[in-house]
């Protein structure tokens, strides 16, 4: 232990001194990638986690490119990626955009185009790429930018054993007043359950993004086709109150802390009877050594006016534009969007682990249909039936089912987000909270209309 | 209120158990002792959120997330093995080099530049002194956030992005002012009639500043790098900002762990404590060193 | 303002270099006021370089409507970020927000760090451990002290304090999401606990070099013991006070890590450094960010100014001795 401990001291030491050396001789010098080493950017979710853990041993060996990750919690990752894209600075070859970053991104000429690529890499099978999530990863020119890692909808999570105790049944396809009833019954089924899950925590991907499929399907809307601002609206309006009103009534306790990683464990610990959610929450539920796995039942988003309610969401690989490292980071795209890398997962992680949601292909392999039976063909439906372009009642100015894909939406969204959690907390009404939201959406109206859009 | 009125009583239980300290009576000592009892509470509170992230550190991650909280779940090294890259994950020890690297040089920066400055400031005053050490802590006034963009765009156009020379750059800047104002009200401390003593034994400058003003300035001086050091160490906007793979410090490290998708408490705790020692092996170690510097040299 | 202490500390200084035989002639006054000043260039310029340079920049910058998700669309514009800056009612609000968490973490942490240190400025058994548990949370490392306190202690569903609620009161106990029910208390909290520390070192320095003489000679007159606190110990702390007061604001004034760690700016806790961070790299405001961040520097200015004046005690006295 000891002579480890030394070694280890030596090595910081080395290190170090290694620092003070490099800068002393190479001055001012960038310390670009290049060579054999490429560097990526990525949000710290278990998936990538994981790929992290694969990629020496895999993708290393096999290619001899060398990968440095940086993983950081989505907020903080989502400010850097912006920051070394927008000044093109490529520190960064590879990061973890969305396919709300991917078509912005693509507008400014941030990103590589991969088309060139993908034509000539025939395993990779672009065509297997679910139709929605390839769209939604392609600029204004048609060509795709990015390639997803994974995809999600969003659909609701259910106790199977608690609704069968308390005589609940869920409808095949639920809407949002009988969900609201069923939470009501459901509360309390169990000590310290709550009827439903539902995110509060402020930011644009955390409370909004379950919220604005509420308001697509209640007949809301950000904007309309002319951007103009609609958030006191009818339809925002009355969609706004009934998720508040859900989420205070018979939601989680803590709920303006409560994100995705909360809900989760909420509903791990038979904390929550229902949960709407992202579709990749369902692979931790069914994980091996969960504890409610098997008990839960799946059903499709619920809806009120639209036939489907279902977000679409994928993180997937972008390539910058100033990278200096182009083709080996493409091929490091492509093995960590491969067939071949879900499998290697299946095998290594375990087959409800693998990062799906984005090819035809995953759900034919017989190992993961067995593991993903409950939720893997609601999750393909799920995502087969978003349509970005067309997720409401009215037309939309441009793409997007949970936000509004405009680069001021990522701001607007985190401030209405925060005006709304705060009305979650009850320290200020819906109304109050929608009025200055609305204010919020119209100085972006204002800021399009000037720009000339 | 009761409390104000008893530390009060206990200033006098002091003055008084010294002046009179072979007639101190009893109930002084019993006072003494109920006095300390309240500093141990006092202390223990204080230390507890610590304690209870060691304990969680040492949890499995859903043993970590429970409540009523577990304490005598199973004790497991998985946080601190995570945090160390077992299994194929991020390894800390460049992260832990780099903050090592940051801090220690930065604070090597400092002394050069705050030694001689304080020196023209205190023992050989220049013109107007005072305002130049007002002109030096002003600048510590500044936000940093307002300096961010263009300090982000320098390096970017420089090349200087992710270079871990760039945060020496700015942790020296960071720390100057508050050297130079600690330094200088140290090397203020050294009786003027010792040195001019010296002088007229023939002593040259350098002699000087070794044999008379050293001695006097050394607690000062390990206190103001002690505190340069914890600054620098703790330092994360611009680290976040300006670094990426090569020269990421470990507060930047350490959020890494934090994921909007799973149980994270168990890692971070492991994590933070890490990050941490090396601080808090340096604070405890030099307390009495931290006590004197910060009274600005008004302790002999 | 300062001219006193400047006459008479001067003093050893002019007579240097009539000591120094090896000097051919004296050197004339100009160059005699060079090489006194010679030792303090390099931090001087130093700390112009890198800290007045970048503002200049960002007031070139805060001119521009330049937004990085327009590449295209970077155009002079002005004043018109100023008005717009001005107008913005959530930037005013950052500025209450940013005078209210700093004037109660250093004014709580002033007076807890006092009670500690007359605390611990008397003999008991395990002083020293005492004292080392009382430092511990200002060794942490901030950020992780943010998310210790976000985390392991807020946290509504497991964290520490809902837990022992949940163990005193037993299964009924009222759960509380303490950020949400107090978003600005439970920063402060968290920075009063990482502050009180910081205060009570300094203050302790301040006691343990109080004149043990005064104090005995108060007592054997008979003062009672609020006299000896009123009119010995405080006045003798005055400037150790100051200073706390002094160092605590500089730091907190500039508060960004635990701001952003425990509510991200949520509910109403987002004070200035956290408000320009997010118009910088959540908004790509960077015209917009920059004209913010002159006006914060206009404005920290005059208010160093006046604080540093009202601590030039702490200069004076130290001239003097």
């Amino acid at each position: 232990m000891r002579s480890h401990s030394r070694h280890r001291t030596r090595a910081v030491i080395g290190v170090v001194t290694a620092n003070v050396l490099l800068a002393s001789c190479a001055g001012a010098g960038s310390l670009a990638t290049g060579g054999d080493t490429i560097n990526v950017l990525m949000v710290n979710n278990p998936q990538m986690v994981e790929l992290q853990k694969l990629t020496a041993k895999h993708f290393t060996k096999k290619t001899g490119i060398k990968v440095n990750f940086t993983t950081l919690p989505e907020n903080d990752v989502r400010d850097k990626i912006s920051q070394d894209f927008a000044n093109q600075a490529g520190q960064y070859d590879v990061a973890t955009i969305s396919n709300y970053e991917a078509p912005i991104y693509a507008k400014n000429e941030w990103l590589k185009p991969l088309d060139g690529y993908l034509k000539k890499d025939r395993a990779f099978d672009q065509k297997d790429i679910l139709p929605p999530i390839r769209e939604s990863l392609k600029g204004e020119d048609g060509k795709t930018y990015a390639e997803p890692f994974y995809g999600e909808s969003s659909f609701l999570m259910y106790r199977k054993d608690v609704f069968e105790k308390k005589g609940l049944k869920m409808p095949a396809k639920p809407t949002w007043p009988q969900v609201a009833k069923l939470a009501a019954r459901a509360d309390g089924a169990e000590k310290g359950m709550s009827g439903i899950c539902l995110r509060g925590l402020p930011g644009w991907g955390e409370l909004i993004a379950p919220l604005t499929t509420l308001v697509n399907t209640f007949g809301g809307t950000w904007f309309d086709k002319d951007y103009k601002a609609k958030l006191t609206d009818p339809g925002f309006t009355r969609a706004a109150k009934f998720y508040i009103d859900l989420v205070r009534k018979h939601g989680e306790s803590g709920a303006t802390q409560s994100g995705f990683a909360e809900c989760l464990n909420n509903m791990t610990q038979g904390k929550s009877a229902m949960w709407y959610d992202a579709t990749s929450g369902a692979g931790s539920l069914e994980a091996a050594k969960s504890p409610v796995k098997g008990k839960i039942g799946y059903a499709p988003a619920p809806t009120v006016k639209t036939k489907s309610s279902g977000w679409l969401y994928s993180w997937a690989w972008g390539l910058q534009k100033a990278s200096r490292n182009q083709d080996k980071a493409y091929k490091f795209i492509s093995w960590a969007s491969s067939k071949e890398y879900e499998r290697l997962v299946g095998k290594e992680f375990g087959w409800a682990n693998v990062p799906a949601g984005k090819r035809a292909s995953t759900y034919d392999i017989p190992e993961y249909k067995k593991t993903a039976g409950a939720f893997g063909e609601t999750t393909r439906k799920a995502i087969t039936e978003a349509d970005p372009r067309d997720p409401g009642v009215q037309q939309r100015p441009t793409i997007g089912i949970q936000f509004v894909d405009i680069p001021e939406f990522s701001d607007l969204g985190t401030k209405v987000s925060q005006e709304l959690s705060a009305a979650i907390a009850g320290r200020q009404s819906v109304e109050t909270a929608l009025k200055k939201s609305q204010q919020l959406a119209e100085e972006v109206s204002e800021e399009y209309e000037g720009r000339g859009q | 209120m009761s409390a104000t009125g008893s530390t009060v009583r206990g200033t006098e239980a002091k003055g008084g158990a010294k002046a009179a300290a072979n007639t101190a009576p009893k109930s002084v000592r019993r006072r003494n002792a109920g006095l300390g009892l309240i500093a141990w509470l006092a202390g223990i509170l204080f230390v507890l959120p610590v304690l209870w992230m060691a304990l969680t550190s040492l949890h499995s991650e859903t043993d970590a997330a429970t409540n009523p909280p577990s304490l005598a779940a199973p004790l497991t090294l998985d946080g601190y093995r995570e945090f160390f890259g077992a299994g194929g994950g991020p390894s800390p020890w460049f992260s832990l080099a780099n903050s090592l690297t940051a801090s220690v040089v930065s604070t090597l920066f400092v002394l050069l530049l705050a030694l001689p400055a304080a020196y023209a400031l205190s023992i050989r005053p220049v013109r107007k002194w005072t305002d130049v050490l007002f002109f030096f802590l002003s600048t510590k006034m500044l936000p940093v956030v307002a300096g961010l963009l263009p300090i982000y765009l320098f390096a970017k156009n420089t090349g200087m992005l992710d270079n871990i020379w760039l945060l020496v750059i700015l942790y020296t800047s960071m720390n100057l002012p508050i050297a130079v104002w600690m330094m200088q009200s140290f090397l203020a401390e050294v009786p003027t009639a010792l040195i001019e003593a010296a002088q007229i034994d023939g002593a040259r400058l350098p002699v000087i500043l070794t044999r008379v003003v050293a001695p006097i300035a050394m607690p000062g001086i390990a206190a103001t790098s002690l505190i340069c050091f914890i600054f620098s160490w703790n330092e994360m906007l611009f680290a976040r900002v300006l670094t990426g793979v090569i020269a990421q410090t470990a507060p930047v490290f350490l959020t890494g762990f934090i994921t909007s998708q799973g149980l994270f408490l168990a890692k971070v705790c492991a994590a933070s404590l890490v990050i941490s020692l090396p601080v808090l092996a340096a604070g405890f170690a030099a307390q009495d060193k931290l006590v004197q510097g910060l009274s600005l040299g008004a302790v002999k | 303002m300062s001219s006193t202490p400047t006459a008479t500390t001067t003093a050893p200084g002019a007579q240097a270099p009539r000591t120094r035989p090896s000097a051919p002639q004296a050197p004339p006054a100009r160059l005699r006021a060079w090489v006194t000043r010679a030792p303090l260039l390099p931090a001087l310029v130093f700390l112009i370089i890198v800290t007045q340079l970048p503002m200049v920049a960002t007031l070139v910058i805060s001119v521009f409507d330049w937004n990085a998700l327009y590449p295209e669309a970077r155009t002079f514009a002005g004043l018109a970020n100023y008005g717009e800056v001005l107008g913005d009612p959530e930037l005013r609000k950052s500025v209450l927000t940013t005078i209210l968490l700093t004037v109660t973490v250093v004014l709580v942490s002033l007076v807890l760090g006092m009670l500690l240190a007359l605390l611990l400025d008397r003999r008991f058994k395990g002083r020293g451990a005492v004292r080392t548990m009382l430092i511990a949370p200002f060794l942490l490392v901030p950020v992780a002290a943010a998310l210790l306190w976000k985390h392991v202690l807020y946290n509504p569903e497991y964290g520490l304090f809902n837990g022992a609620l949940h163990w005193i009161l037993g299964d009924g106990a009222a759960q509380p999401d303490w950020v949400a029910e107090m978003p600005l208390g439970a920063v402060e909290a968290s920075l009063v606990w990482q502050w009180t520390p910081f205060m009570m070192l300094i203050l302790l320095a301040g006691l343990q070099s109080r004149p043990s003489e005064a104090v005995e000679a108060a007592w054997i007159d008979g003062a009672s013991a609020w006299q000896v606190f009123r009119y010995i110990t405080l006045p003798h702390l005055r400037r150790y006070l100051e200073l706390g007061a002094l160092l605590g604001t500089v730091y907190i004034v500039q508060n960004f890590d635990a701001v952003f760690t425990i509510t991200s700016g949520g509910l109403g806790t987002a004070n200035l450094p956290y408000s320009i961070y997010q118009t910088f790299y959540q908004g790509h405001e960077y015209g917009l960010a920059s004209a913010a961040g002159v006006l914060v520097v206009i404005g920290s200015i005059i208010i160093a100014t006046l604080a540093l004046r009202v601590v030039s005690s702490l200069f004076n006295e130290e001239a003097r001795s």
